[in-house]
Parts: structure tokens; sequence; C-alpha cells
């Protein structure tokens, strides 16, 4: 059974926003909402400043909040532990909103709850999620953390990452590289 | 210095820039599942004993209301649902790991039985009351020979429903200020508190008020305690939960609460309640209604604040 991961890289990624439009274009998300977005980190104090550009998302958390409080069983972990929402049986109560300490979570325009989905559909059929496949400096890894040999088992054994709010409880499974 | 700024596609209906997913409808809920948990649980408690008569008021004429005031409850969060026409997918599941899961069951066995204890009380409150057909005295009739084990059931529900009204917030792990294990004694002692206020309000017998001043004089003393640990255990928690205390010691919601909520909805009537069993000053309806006040702000103040607070990163 998989176990799949994204690993980015802070160090490269410039903050465009491809991945943001690519998720949008992908997969339809209506007009002000969005399943990723761009957070710039600044800290320090002038001149000694450093900055942390993160593309982020839903985390996939492997002990997700959302499905704990999701009354209805709407949203479930699916197979490589991609957390979803099944539409039909969502009623929009929005106590996975209120779970979720990434805010990851929106309520669409037609009533359920939506976010990221790893683009499942797109890596049933062998292909990377839309904002890995976009990225221009090439700073979004895809891949199973269970396989020694992938990408993003590899990268996270060579290189320091940090995961968002570990300390909630939640086991993220995005990771960024600093 | 630290500053986090979402430079790009992060505009989110309801939560950007700030968390509003629950406006009225919840805390209104939540207020009125108190109430009514309040409500029947008294009533429930004293039939038990055996003072039917003796406090009418409790077991009888107030009972009345529980279902309309419950089915104004559901009808406020059938409100807040995004997606109304899906309201019976919360039937069509039991999770036992989410709160609202059983929320949803609990009021699916505590509504029927309060529209059934209702029925069985109102002979007698309209002692000119008839049954427009047979079958519907027959059937109250019915239920009378059964209100005993009704009771029971409905002291453990109206339990189970108080205590859950805070268990959904602080099931919350996400927002610090709701995830506080007291919310749910919390939330069942404020609820039981206004249920007898509302008993305080409708009564027109001397010594069942009596009885009902000494009661919530009780729990607002509980409540008190309770409120003092909730803060005493986010202050010797986390920076996160010292930051969502840091809400009501100095930020937004310092004098909502502690003015509205905690003077005036605690300490000044069970300080009016107690001066009137001493004789000191004349009974009036003001603590009741101070109480029953104090208990919907605390609401929502709660569910606001809980919105307000997250973690940072």
């Amino acid at each position: 059974m998989p176990r799949y991961a994204m690993v980015i890289d802070t160090k490269r990624c410039v903050g465009c926003a491809d991945c943001v439009v690519a998720c949008k274009t992908e997969n339809n998300v209506p007009d002000g909402y969005c399943r990723d977005w761009i957070v710039e980190d600044v800290r320090g104090a002038f001149p000694n400043l450093q900055m942390e550009i993160r593309s982020e998302r839903c985390n996939h958390c492997e002990n997700p909040p959302c499905v704990r409080c999701c009354p209805t069983g709407a949203s479930y972990v699916d197979t490589g532990g991609i957390v979803l929402v099944n539409h039909d049986e969502c009623t929009g109560c929005k106590a996975c909103i209120a779970s979720c300490p990434y805010d990851a979570r929106f309520v669409h325009p037609e009533g359920y709850v939506d976010k990221c989905t790893f683009c499942i559909h797109r890596v049933k059929e062998g292909l990377e999620p839309a904002c890995v496949a976009v990225c221009p400096t090439k700073c979004m890894h895809f891949g199973d953390l269970e396989d020694p040999d992938s990408e993003v088992s590899k990268l996270l054994k060579v290189r320091h990452s940090h995961s968002l709010i570990p300390e909630a409880g939640t086991s993220p499974k995005v990771f960024y590289l600093t | 210095m630290r500053e986090v700024t979402i430079t790009s596609g992060r505009d989110m209906h309801l939560i950007d820039p700030a968390l509003t997913i629950w406006g009225w409808e919840i805390p209104v809920y939540l207020f009125l599942g108190g109430l009514v948990a309040g409500i029947l649980f008294f009533s429930a408690l004293y039939y038990l004993r055996g003072k039917a008569d003796e406090m009418p008021t409790v077991v009888r004429v107030t009972p009345l209301l529980a279902p309309v005031l419950l089915g104004l409850g559901l009808f406020a969060l059938f409100l807040d649902l995004e997606y109304k026409l899906h309201v019976f997918r919360f039937y069509t599941n039991i999770r036992l790991e989410s709160p609202m899961s059983w929320g949803s069951w609990t009021l699916a066995v505590i509504f029927p039985l309060s529209v059934v204890w209702a029925l069985i009380h109102i002979e007698q409150v309209f002692s000119g009351w008839r049954w427009p057909y047979r079958w519907m005295a027959q059937a109250v009739e019915m239920a009378r020979q059964y209100a005993r084990p009704i009771a029971w059931v409905l002291i453990i529900y109206a339990v189970i429903l108080g205590m859950y009204t805070g268990i959904l917030l602080s099931a919350f792990n996400a927002r610090p200020v709701w995830n506080s294990a007291i919310l749910g004694p919390l939330f069942l002692v404020s609820g039981l508190s206004t249920g007898v206020a509302l008993n305080l309000l409708i009564s027109k017998s001397e010594a069942e008020k009596h009885l009902l001043s000494r009661i919530d004089i009780m729990a607002i003393a509980v409540e008190l305690f309770l409120i003092i640990h909730l803060f005493m255990g986010f202050l010797a928690s986390t920076q996160i939960h010292i930051e969502a205390a840091g809400l009501f010691l100095g930020g937004p919601y310092t004098a909502g609460f502690w003015i509205f909520v905690v003077a005036l909805g605690l300490v000044i009537p069970a300080l009016l309640e107690f001066l009137e069993l001493k004789g000191r000053v004349l009974a009036t309806r003001i603590p009741a209604l101070l109480v029953l006040a104090g208990g919907l702000i605390l609401r929502f103040i709660i569910v606001d604040a809980g919105q307000m607070s997250h973690w940072t990163f």
C-alpha cells in the first residue's frame, strides 16, 4: 500500500503561484476559492531577514482530525493515505473546517466541503499532481514514502525538512525542504 | 519578528481573513439545547422523586415548552447546513469518533421523547384539555404507563445533550479556545442553570421558587469554579493555549466575557437570589432573566472566540 507525500524545496521555490493556477484549472476550482496557496514566511530583524516561500495545501495527515470529526463519514482516507471528501455524503456541517489546523478546507458554492485531493485522478493514471507537473523551478516532488527509492524518500533522507504544525498531532504528509 | 503573509491564491469563503464558519445558528442551538437539557433533567428528576404535585412548574408546565425550544434549536442547526437536502445523511451512519454524530443521534432520541413527555403532562396543565380523537387519548394513556422508565431515559439523555453541546466544540484540537475538556461540564452546568432560570420565570409558587433559587446558586457556584479551571488549564498549557486565554484576559473578548457572562450572568444573579432567600430584597424575575441572557452570551462568545484562535506556524 503506497503512502503518498509531497516534498517541496523552499530553496528553489520563487512563489510564482503557477501551482495555484494549475490546480484551479485542473480541478475547476470556482472563482474566489483555492485548494493551494502561497505563503511568505519572513523571520528576523532587518537587515538579518530570512524568507521561506511555501506552496501550502491539505497535508493529507496520517491522523486526520477532519475524518475523525465528520459525522456522516463523507471525509475519509482513501488508498495511498489520501484524505478525500465524498460530495454525496457531505451535509456541509463544517465540522471538518473547524477541525483543520491548516485551514485547508472550504465550502464549495455547490454546498459540499472541498479541498486538495493530491490530484488522485491524475495519480491513478501515473501522472503527477497538476501543481507538481507545472512547477517551473521543479521545486515540488510527489511520491510514495513506503518506497525507499522514490524521489520523495531520497530527498527526505539527504535534506533537512520540516512539516507544518506537527505538534498538533496530525502527522502531516507535505514536507518542506530547508 | 515573524510575519506570515499569504501572497497568492487564498481568498477562501468563510476562512479568510478570519475563520467565520459558524454564525448565530450554532450558539443559538447550543443555548437552546442546554436549556432543554436543563428543563427535562429537573422535570424527570422531580417526577421520579414524586414531587409532581409540589413542583407543578418544574415537572409539568415548563416541559411543555421543551419540544418547541428544541425544535427551534434544531431548525437553527438545519439553517447552518450548507447542503440542506443532505440532512438525512446524519442518520445513515453511526460514527463513534465524531461528537457531531453522537449529537445527531442523541437528538433523534431526546426530541421525540420530549414530545411524549409533554403530551403525558398536557392534560394536568390545561384542565379543559380534550383529545380530538379517542386513539390519541389511548396512545397518551399508554405512554403514561411508561412514564417512569421514560423519565429515567430522559435524565440520561438530558445529561448527554447538555454535555454534548460543549464536547462538540472541545473535540476540535485546531481551535485552542475550544480544546478544553472543561467545556463539556461547563456547558452542562450552564444548561441546567438556564433550565432552572426558565422555571423561575414561569413558576407562581413561592416554595418552588425558593428551591429553584437554591439550586441555581449551587449551579452558578459550580460554573464559576469550572470557568476558573478552564483558564487555569489554558494558562498552564502550551503557548497557543496561553494565547487563547489571552483573548479573554486583555484580548477582544475581555469586556464581553467578564461583564456580561461572569458579572451580569453569574455573580449578580447568584447574589440577588441569595439576598432574596434571606429576605433582604424583593423576589423578582431579574436574576432569572440575567442567567438566561448570560447563558446565551456565553455560547456566542465561546463559539466566536474559538474561531479567532488557531495554531501559529
